[in-house]
């Protein structure tokens, strides 16, 4: 009996200093929301009729990848969500105009001749067949944008204003025309320059538009989302105090209520709260508001349980059973109950997560692993710690655990 | 003190009937408070940094919709904290909401605290989403338990569930909160909920019924009831201080999650005592638990 028992504390122990492990060993990951930072969701469009291929996704995640790396944020993250949708996420970007900028361009880089009647004929020759574009300053100190072409480019270039001197050839981005220069001679070496009116920050960000190349598909923003980071600062720091004082409640609440095995518990919720967060931060999971949400939602059923077992153990001592078979009767009549009612939560948790978006999915994930680990803390750490004091503190009795008279 | 559950079942739906009564009348007249998540929108949060009133914003806002127009029609502004205002618009463009933000800068400097922007798609998506889910989720908890239970306990268990449903999204149209995604994820946590607390009664009841096959049926629900009524009010309170507390002190953001929460926990406690065992006797009253698991 006691070394089966002191197994068991060896496997919670174990557990326990995992999950300490886990929770202490790096930052949880905070969400935008409670960082601060801009969330962009796009869709790919399909033109006339053409299906949107996952090569078309992989290659759109890419290039977009590359054009918010290149504004220089750290930590962004483009996914696909779905079949034909793109989530960008950008940490620490509190305004979503220079994000949106860069993200919601095709950028499709296009030399086009201009006709005597101001139209434009295509050359062939676009943005594929550039190698690098960079910002450099005119004569005059105006920023401008310097691109080299590839082999293949260079070629097509040399040819084109070789066979077209005196025309003017346009250079468009998406349609626009930036510049519009007369051809005076042929250029050979695919070098050339972008003289079109820009601000610094406008050539920086076109240049990197260019060297990130141009989106395979259109894609058209569906939702952005930005928070600034006081905010997201005021409410972390809300939900922390929120969390505190729900904890700090429950464990004088159940105290009061269940003396003895109170204390148990809210030391079991302690151990609780340390496996979830442990799993949260093994998983890598994002922690955002409706997570801690959820967190504290599940703390209020991890306490569920254990009042459950705790009214089931008082029912048998007041029926005449001894401490001991008290308890051991309250956990097994109570299993049943807690197990019913876990499984409905965990129906509900996996529908949330298999149907909702990003804030939902976040509160189903720590409220799914919330509820197991309120299953296991009830049944196997109370249980454990409760068996524990009854066999090495002496004079636990039927007051201990709260009970007057017993029949 | 003896809670009569079974005689006094019309006191009790009778009670549960007025509050949904009061809920749906709600519901239809005031319709709930849709936000930017449903109707598809734009939202701006600002603080400002020196003093403004509501009525000063609005002129300010009235004198900018001349140039966007996008402002004129549908806009909400609404107060969150001193000088920190919501602004919800239809959907704008990225250029329609800079040129708005920097027509407001003129008037004060501020702090963009937020910026949303849903497009309509989104919103429909949200609803059928939201629909399927509630109904997925309501039919694979009849299934469970049916499985563990029977299928009049199941009938039971729905009938309460969207007792508590109701009365949530009720008294919250009622209180005019503007609901978005979170309200979701809450609507679906009153789902759990609310089961969990009808299957701690059922348990009991299964518990009593295999004890004694031979004992009456009102007597078996009402001491169960009785029994798991100490476990109830503990476990509401419990919830209710986690929830309560997150209501208080958890900031704005989360303000409808946890007030939708809170009705439901009550809901959900009330529904699972007085509700959920009626239901059993009035459909178990002829066979008397001959089915039960």
């Amino acid at each position: 009996m006691k070394k089966k028992l002191l197994i068991e504390i060896v496997i919670v122990l174990l557990i326990s200093i995992g999950g300490m492990y886990f929770t202490f060993k790096k930052q949880m990951n905070l969400g935008l929301d409670l960082r601060g930072g801009a969330y962009i969701l796009l869709e790919a469009q399909s033109d006339n009729g053409k299906a949107i291929t996952s090569d078309d996704m992989a290659r759109l995640v890419e290039v977009l990848d590359r054009r918010i790396n290149g504004i220089g944020v750290a930590e962004s993250r483009v996914q696909i969500s779905g079949t034909d949708r793109v989530l960008v996420e950008i940490p620490g970007v509190t305004d979503t105009e220079q994000a949106v900028n860069m993200i919601g361009k095709t950028a499709l880089l296009e030399f086009q001749l201009v006709e005597k009647d101001g139209t434009l004929t295509n050359t062939g020759l676009s943005g594929r067949d550039l190698e690098s574009s960079e910002v450099t300053f005119g004569d005059m100190g105006q920023p401008q944008i310097a691109f080299t072409l590839n082999i293949n480019g260079a070629e097509r270039f040399a040819k084109i204003t070789r066979d077209n001197i005196g025309r003017e050839l346009a250079i468009t981005l998406d349609g626009e025309i930036q510049s519009a220069p007369r051809i005076n001679t042929a250029i050979p070496g695919g070098r050339g320059v972008i003289s079109g009116n820009y601000t610094l920050e406008e050539a920086k960000s076109f240049s990197t538009l260019l060297n990130a190349g141009a989106l395979p598909v259109r894609a058209e923003i569906l939702e952005t989302r930005s928070v600034g980071a006081t905010l997201g600062k005021t409410s972390i720091e809300a939900s922390i105090m929120a969390g505190k004082l729900a904890i700090g409640l429950i464990i004088a609440y159940m105290i009061i209520m269940y003396k003895f095995p109170g204390l148990i518990a809210s030391i079991a919720l302690i151990n609780f709260g340390i496996i979830v967060f442990g799993v949260l931060n093994y998983i890598d999971a994002v922690l955002t508001l409706p997570g801690i949400a959820g967190f504290i939602l599940s703390l209020g059923m991890a306490v569920d349980a254990n009042v459950i077992i705790f009214e089931r153990i008082k029912e048998e001592i007041r029926n005449g059973q001894s401490i001991i078979k008290s308890v051991d009767a309250g956990f097994k009549k109570a299993f049943s109950a807690i197990f019913d009612s876990n499984i409905t939560t965990l129906i509900m948790t996996t529908i949330l997560f298999s149907l909702g978006t990003g804030p939902v999915k976040g509160f189903a994930v720590t409220l799914t692993i919330g509820t197991i680990a309120s299953m296991f803390t009830a049944i196997i750490v109370t249980k454990l710690l409760l068996k524990a004091s009854l066999l090495y503190i002496k004079g636990i009795n039927a007051k201990s655990f709260g009970i007057k008279e017993v029949a | 003190m003896r809670l009569e559950i079974v005689n006094k079942s019309k006191l009790w739906l009778g009670i549960s009937g007025i509050v949904i009564a009061i809920s749906l009348v709600g519901l239809l007249t005031r319709g709930l408070n849709l936000g930017i998540d449903f109707t598809g929108g734009n939202l701006i949060q600002v603080k400002f940094d020196k003093e403004v009133s509501l009525n000063e914003l609005n002129t300010v806002l009235d004198e900018i919709s001349k140039d966007y127009n996008q402002l004129g029609h549908g806009r909400i502004v609404q107060e969150s904290e001193e000088n920190e205002f919501m602004i919800r618009t239809i959907e704008l463009s990225e250029e329609e909401r800079n040129g708005i933000l920097s027509k407001i800068k003129a008037f004060s400097e501020f702090d963009l605290l937020k910026s949303e922007k849903v497009g309509a798609a989104i919103g429909e998506e949200l609803k059928v989403n939201a629909t399927y889910a509630l109904l997925l989720g309501s039919v694979l908890i009849v299934l469970y338990i049916t499985l563990r239970f029977e299928f009049k306990f199941a009938i039971a268990a729905v009938v309460a569930l969207f007792h508590d449903i109701i009365i949530s999204v009720g008294i919250i149209a009622l209180l005019a909160y503007e609901v978005n995604t979170p309200f979701i994820a809450a609507v679906l946590t009153i789902l759990g909920y609310s089961i969990n607390d009808t299957i701690v009664v059922f348990d009991r009841i299964r518990e009593m019924h295999r004890k004694n096959k031979s004992a009456k049926l009102a007597d078996i629900i009402d001491d169960s009831i009785n029994s798991v009524m100490t476990r109830s009010i503990n476990t509401s309170l419990t919830t209710f201080l986690a929830v309560g507390a997150m209501l208080i002190f958890g900031g704005d953001s989360l303000k409808t999650f946890m007030a939708t929460l809170l009705v439901g926990v009550i809901a959900g406690t009330y529904s699972s005592i007085f509700v959920v065992s009626p239901v059993v006797y009035l459909l178990e009253k002829k066979e008397g638990l001959k089915n039960l698991k």
